[in-house]
């Protein structure tokens, strides 16, 4: 039932690992073998789901497919969709019951992706496909699972991303990180990737090939996006690759679109961990100082150090405010943005590891050096469009503080405009 | 060149400097060269971890050498770096998972900390040991650690032990480890003195077991030298 094949392919220019893909050769390095005492090839790019030896042979299954019975309706959620989400729902749909093809579902940040998947997953998990959904973060994954179970509640459901308690991925519905999907061949009919333009999923390649290797030779391959990247738009353009475009909101309330404000000491002030004057001066002439803040810096460093330095002052300004600061190898994390989320603090200092997929009620949205490479036009989107999400509070404040305008400022004020003019004709 | 840990672009700084004198050899970035922390001011004089004044020894080494079947069995250990977060997920990495080629990174440290720590007349001396693994444990991981270490100083190692298979000694308590039974056995008896060599030293209870078996059978001295003291 199992069919060895080497596990690291030589090639005239290098090596191709079987498992992940990996072409680059520094990826690839020598070990002696204290079984063989030969000298091998391994490879440093998967090393962490444990090491490819070019000794030991990768297994392929080559018996039959897990099957699932066909059966009665699936889906338990029994919310309403907007015109729009109805009509992306719709395409959707078609593709999974066609069982082939691509589609891009373009859909602005808070359209509401999640709800638009649902009855083509429902229909595809009666026919008895298997569904996989995968999202390049592991935040999304512990956020969807809970969802998905709850409409999901007769389907065999597994999560899986780095550090899940579970490993056994034998669910009809899989929802994973996009590394995960190093682990499969063939093995889905439906294959959902949740935002294909975020960090890693663009940048690693070996995620793209894991993803396309998952899902079988004749599968339906959803991908969602609320700002896709160069790759995809040239194929939207030349036609080869469908899609549904969702420009609004499920609140039906357009994107707020980000200010631009000059301020030439923006470095100066940053190097004395401090957010410009200019900062100041909007904060005292709020509209609405009951919002929260979210603030976002671009490195790591600058997060801890400007919560020290303006921790008092803020207090000053806005009475006890609670302010406090998170970034990716935080390890409260994940308790500081539920405090945030719970509104227990007024100001959260940030990296750009919140741009996307969460989610808060009420908030303003401050970016401080935005002329930073950490922030292109992709960031600077998601970013913006965490600003006006709930129905009770549509709008909210967006601004980007800046020393001088870089084209991925403009880009992506331009394509919110674009999308809140598509929108409006709608 | 990529940063041997996180894969970022490393880009050389041009100065008189680089026109005149060899191109120093880096593997990590400045923001991971600075993750890790190396041993420096003030260190025990058995075990190498710093204290808090000079010509100290440590409360785990008194309690050491306190029990009289352990009194001066290890002559003096040496680090060469502290045991902090991002060490220990760089030894998981490098150990466990494999990753061989991450032993680079430690180079030159290591050199710099065998040569500073270790008399030239002793350097020359002494042979270098590794602290063996067991068939088992060897077969899992493909390479032994320690021999790796010894393989990046650039100098010969001499196998002179080997290790019954037991529990890994990273999955049991302080008390757990002192009063294991002796892994090791000699295979060659040596006359010279002895730098053990291993990744890490914890409870020093490993090394205290490989040098009693060492000495009990001729070996006049016996000095360690590990990557990491926790």
């Amino acid at each position: 039932m199992f069919r060895a094949v080497e596990a690291i392919e030589s090639y005239w220019w290098g090596w191709r690992c079987r498992r992940c893909g990996n072409k680059l050769r520094r990826k690839f390095a020598d070990i002696p073998c204290a079984r063989c005492n030969q000298t091998h090839v391994y490879c440093r790019n998967c090393v962490e789901m444990g090491r490819v030896l070019e000794c030991q042979p990768l297994y392929v299954w080559t018996g039959p497919h897990p099957t699932w019975p066909v059966r009665g309706k699936a889906c338990g959620w029994d919310g309403e969709l907007t015109a729009a989400q109805q009509q992306a729902s719709n395409r959707i749909r078609e593709v999974m019951e066609a069982g082939v093809g691509e589609l891009l579902t373009w859909a602005v940040c808070g359209a509401g992706k999640t709800e638009m998947l649902f009855a083509g997953i429902g229909r595809s998990l009666e026919a008895g496909k298997r569904v996989c959904l995968a999202t390049p973060r592991a935040d999304v994954v512990r956020e969807l699972l809970p969802r998905f179970r709850h409409a999901f509640p007769d389907t065999s459901i597994s999560g899986l991303y780095g550090g899940s308690e579970k490993k056994a991925a034998d669910g009809q519905l899989v929802l994973a990180t996009t590394h995960q999907l190093l682990r499969f061949a063939r093995a889905f009919d439906v294959m959902v990737i949740d935002e294909i333009d975020a960090f890693p999923y663009h940048e690693d390649p070996s995620l793209p090939f894991a993803a396309s290797r998952a899902a079988k030779s004749a599968s339906a391959r959803i991908y969602l996006t609320a700002t896709p990247r160069k790759k995809q738009r040239r194929r939207l353009e030349h036609g080869q690759l469908d899609s549904v475009f969702v420009p609004i909101r499920f609140h039906g309330r357009p994107l707020p679109v980000p200010r631009l404000i000059l301020s030439s000491h923006m470095k100066k002030s940053l190097q004395n961990n401090m957010p410009p004057v200019a900062f100041f001066n909007w904060l005292k002439r709020r509209h609405h100082p009951e919002r929260q803040l979210l603030l976002f810096v671009p490195y790591v460093e600058l997060a801890g150090n400007m919560e020290k330095a303006i921790g008092p002052l803020l207090r000053d300004k806005l009475g006890d405010t609670v302010i406090a600061s998170v970034h990716a190898a935080d390890e409260e994390r994940e308790a500081k943005v539920q405090q945030f989320r719970n509104q227990e603090l007024q100001v959260l200092i940030t990296t750009t590891i919140l741009e996307r997929g969460v989610t808060f009620p009420s908030v303003d949205v401050v970016v401080l050096d935005a002329g930073h490479a950490v922030f292109d036009e992709a960031a600077l989107v998601q970013i913006a469009g965490r600003a006006g999400r709930s129905p009770d509070d549509p709008e909210g404040e967006v601004l980007f503080f800046h020393a001088g305008k870089t084209k991925a400022m403009v880009a992506a004020v331009r394509s919110i405009n674009a999308m809140n003019n598509r929108a409006v004709k709608i | 060149m990529h940063c041997l840990w996180c894969d970022k672009e490393m880009v050389t700084e041009v100065h008189w400097g680089s026109l005149l004198l060899p191109d120093r050899v880096t593997y990590l970035c400045r923001e991971c060269e600075a993750a890790l922390e190396k041993l420096d001011g003030y260190l025990c004089n058995k075990c190498g971890r710093q204290v808090g004044r000079g010509g100290e020894t440590c409360r785990d080494c008194r309690r050491w050498e306190q029990l009289s079947q352990w009194q001066g069995v290890l002559t003096q250990n040496r680090s060469v770096y502290v045991y902090n977060e991002r060490m220990r997920v760089m030894l998981a990495k490098w150990k466990y998972r494999g990753d061989y080629k991450l032993r680079e990174v430690f180079g030159i440290g290591l050199q710099d900390t065998f040569r500073k720590a270790f008399s030239k007349h002793l350097r020359k001396q002494a042979v270098l040991v590794p602290i063996p693994l067991s068939e088992e444990r060897l077969y899992e991981r493909g390479f032994n650690q320690s021999e790796a270490i010894i393989d990046v100083l650039g100098k010969p190692a001499e196998q002179l032990l080997t290790r019954t298979h037991g529990e890994k000694q990273s999955k049991k308590t302080r008390r757990q480890r002192i009063h294991t039974e002796n892994p090791f056995t000699l295979i060659k008896p040596t006359d010279k003195p002895v730098i053990l060599i291993d990744d890490i030293y914890t409870t020093g209870t490993t090394l205290r077991h490989a040098a009693r078996t060492l000495k009990s059978h001729g070996c006049p001295e016996v000095y360690s030298l590990t990557l990491a003291r926790s």
